[in-house]
């Protein structure tokens, strides 16, 4: 019976240091890997701006300029100075939060960005958050009844939320809930009479009404974000509610969860408990991926509604050859996606015990 | 009384079939026998039905699969006509089973303590303090050093050895009658194999517990159960003592396939040229 005891291998101890010490490692190698991504997306952005076939001398001197102006200006602008030292200086810049002005709203590109990039994170959360609500029990549904009729409705559902096109869905949706049943406000992010009304704080109206305890002005601005997010929110069900049921469908053919019924627990404990916590960890970055596709502005949606958001500025900049909103806007989209990139790998290991 | 008398499972004419597109798959043809407070083995090839004999017994056959039975009672009680929430308050608190590889069976998620302790808590109204005082004890009841802190281990971090003692843990804490044991050992190294099958006997036998102990391993069954069943193709070809199997003066007795099984077996002392194949006997599945 000793050398039962005797020969049981040895276990990992974990003491609260070793687990603060594991978590700084895991910390310290994910914030070298956001580093070089922030400079190689420095560097892509930079080499955008010289590759262009855009001069950015002409577009400050004009066309007619004489030649003594026009190099002045190049000067002026550092372009003389070899390459490396005009990256420094935008890098520079762009740490100092300096990301030029736009040409179009003669605003800084900052100060734009500040204005519509709230439109867009509120909408592109709203969305997911519809997609996550409606479209893991659609998918863990759809798993559970594998081929049996809940599967096929959720299949239509999937099938629907892909095929039809947003613009379709956008126009339909303020046919029937904006103007024949009035149930939800126009395009815009307000009402008329609320335009403007709001200080800022977040850039957020929803947040920000709510904060100034404007529950009217909060209805208004809510009544318009529904519509638009629940029609992000349909492609995001769709997306999320077949990565959930592929996974489901996986994680239910484990040995684990014949385990977990013969212990006697209730089918639904099996599937929400043991089953769905398994498959939540692939199903993280799933999320996360949507998210970010929605976060990079859905032109399509934000321009039927007319949002002012982060998409339909790019869109406007890109076709007026407003190139320093396009490159701010660019490297917006960039931070947002290395910090989503950051969010999820965290939320992953949070979630699965084997990362960390 | 006669509940000493009344047997713990009784089994008459179990089928199991799956019904695919292709047709009517059997994997258990008729197979019938009474379990007591004993070790019975049941012995056969992949594919034989022995394991679908102890899904079937738990009532976790998989979807297009179907049971039929002329008979299925547990302590008296009729498996057969019981309700499928009758069917699981029965899974772990009186018919319990032990599967093969823990690196698969256990969930990979959530700690080992917290799984030992919900099978405590589905059956019984305890605190979770309490389910984890318990799950504590039965750890130490598996021979685990230190149960405190194996208690706050993933999966991931144990050792098949350990991992299958705390399965054993898992799967006896609600203190069932009979225990399924699905090739308990299979995916163990060696050495550790006879340690879990020591705990195992031990439990079972100071519980007084009745074992169904599905192997395909002759030799380990025949030290380590009272009766065999052999079974080949869905159908159980004999039932024996344990003792027989290597008895040599029983030989004329025995079935074809059993001595077919034993023949395969190789043996360090005498070897041989070549090892005996099975010869199947279609007539025996008619």
């Amino acid at each position: 019976m000793t050398s039962v005891a005797q020969s049981q291998s040895p276990v990992r101890r974990r003491s609260w240091g070793e687990t603060a010490g594991r978590w700084a490692k895991i910390a310290s190698r994910e914030l070298s890997t956001v580093a070089i991504t922030i400079f190689g997306l420095l560097l892509i952005t930079f080499f955008i701006a010289r590759v262009i076939p855009i001069d950015p001398v002409l577009a400050v001197v004009g066309d007619n300029a004489r030649p003594e102006t026009y190099e002045a200006a190049r000067i002026e602008l550092g372009l003389d100075k070899p390459l490396w030292q005009q990256f420094a200086v935008y890098v520079g810049k762009v740490f100092t939060g300096d990301l030029g002005r736009s040409v179009l709203t003669s605003n800084t590109v900052v100060d734009d960005i500040k204005r519509v990039f709230p439109a867009t994170l509120e909408l592109a959360t709203l969305g997911t958050l519809i997609g996550c609500v409606l479209g893991i029990p659609l998918g863990v549904l759809a798993a559970v009844y594998q081929g049996r009729w809940p599967d096929q409705v959720a299949r239509v559902i999937g099938l629907f939320g892909y095929s039809i096109p947003v613009f379709w869905l956008g126009l339909m949706g303020l046919l029937l809930f904006y103007a024949k049943l009035g149930w939800v406000g126009g395009p815009g992010r307000a009402g008329v009479a609320f335009q403007d009304l709001i200080t800022p704080i977040t850039g957020i109206l929803v947040i920000d009404a709510a904060i100034e305890g404007d529950w009217e002005a909060f209805r208004d601005a809510w009544s318009h974000l529904i519509l638009p997010s629940a029609v992000l929110g349909i492609l995001s069900v769709a997306y999320i509610s077949r990565m959930t049921r592929s996974f489901m469908i996986t994680e239910l053919q484990q040995q684990y969860v014949i385990a977990a019924r013969v212990k006697g627990l209730s089918e639904f404990r099996v599937v929400w408990r043991h089953a769905m916590h398994n498959a939540f960890v692939p199903l993280v970055t799933v999320i996360a991926v949507s998210y970010m596709h929605l976060l990079e502005g859905s032109v399509l949606t934000e321009t039927i509604f007319a949002w002012p958001g982060l998409g339909r500025y790019l869109t406007h900049s890109l076709l007026n050859a407003d190139m320093n909103a396009v490159l701010g806007g660019t490297l917006v989209i960039g931070a947002v996606f290395i910090a989503v990139n950051l969010l999820s790998d965290i939320l992953g290991r949070l979630v699965d015990p084997r990362t960390r | 009384m006669s509940v000493i008398e009344q047997p713990l499972l009784e089994l008459d004419n179990l089928h199991v079939d799956f019904h695919t597109p292709t047709g009517i798959v059997q994997a258990v043809r008729g197979l019938s026998f009474t379990l007591g407070r004993e070790r019975l083995g049941i012995v056969g090839e992949s594919g034989s039905g022995k394991s679908m004999t102890g899904r079937a017994i738990l009532d976790l056959i998989p979807h297009p699969g179907e049971v039929r039975a002329d008979a299925m009672r547990y302590r008296g009680q009729d498996l057969l006509t019981m309700d499928k929430r009758a069917r699981r308050k029965l899974r772990g608190r009186h018919i319990s089973m032990v599967m093969q590889d823990p690196k698969f069976s256990l969930n990979p998620v959530r700690t080992v303590g917290d799984q030992i302790a919900e099978a405590y808590r589905v059956h019984h109204k305890a605190s979770a303090r309490e389910a984890k005082q318990r799950s504590l004890a039965m750890l130490e009841q598996v021979q685990i050093r230190e149960p405190a802190r194996v208690y706050e281990l993933y999966p991931h971090e144990v050792s098949g050895g350990m991992g299958q003692r705390v399965m054993i843990a898992m799967m006896l804490i609600a203190e069932p009658d009979i225990l399924i044991a699905d090739e308990p050992t299979s995916a163990l190294d060696v050495t550790v194999q006879l340690q879990i099958l020591k705990i195992l006997d031990d439990l079972v036998t100071q519980r007084g517990m009745g074992l169904i102990f599905i192997s395909h391993d002759l030799h380990l069954v025949q030290s380590f159960c009272d009766r065999v069943i052999v079974m080949y193709g869905g159908k159980a070809m004999e039932t024996l003592p344990a003792a027989e199997l290597a008895d040599e003066s029983a030989r004329a007795r025995r079935h074809p396939y059993t001595l077919g099984l034993l023949g395969c077996l190789p043996d360090l002392d005498h070897p041989r040229e070549t090892l005996a194949t099975l010869n199947r006997d279609p007539a025996w599945l008619a």
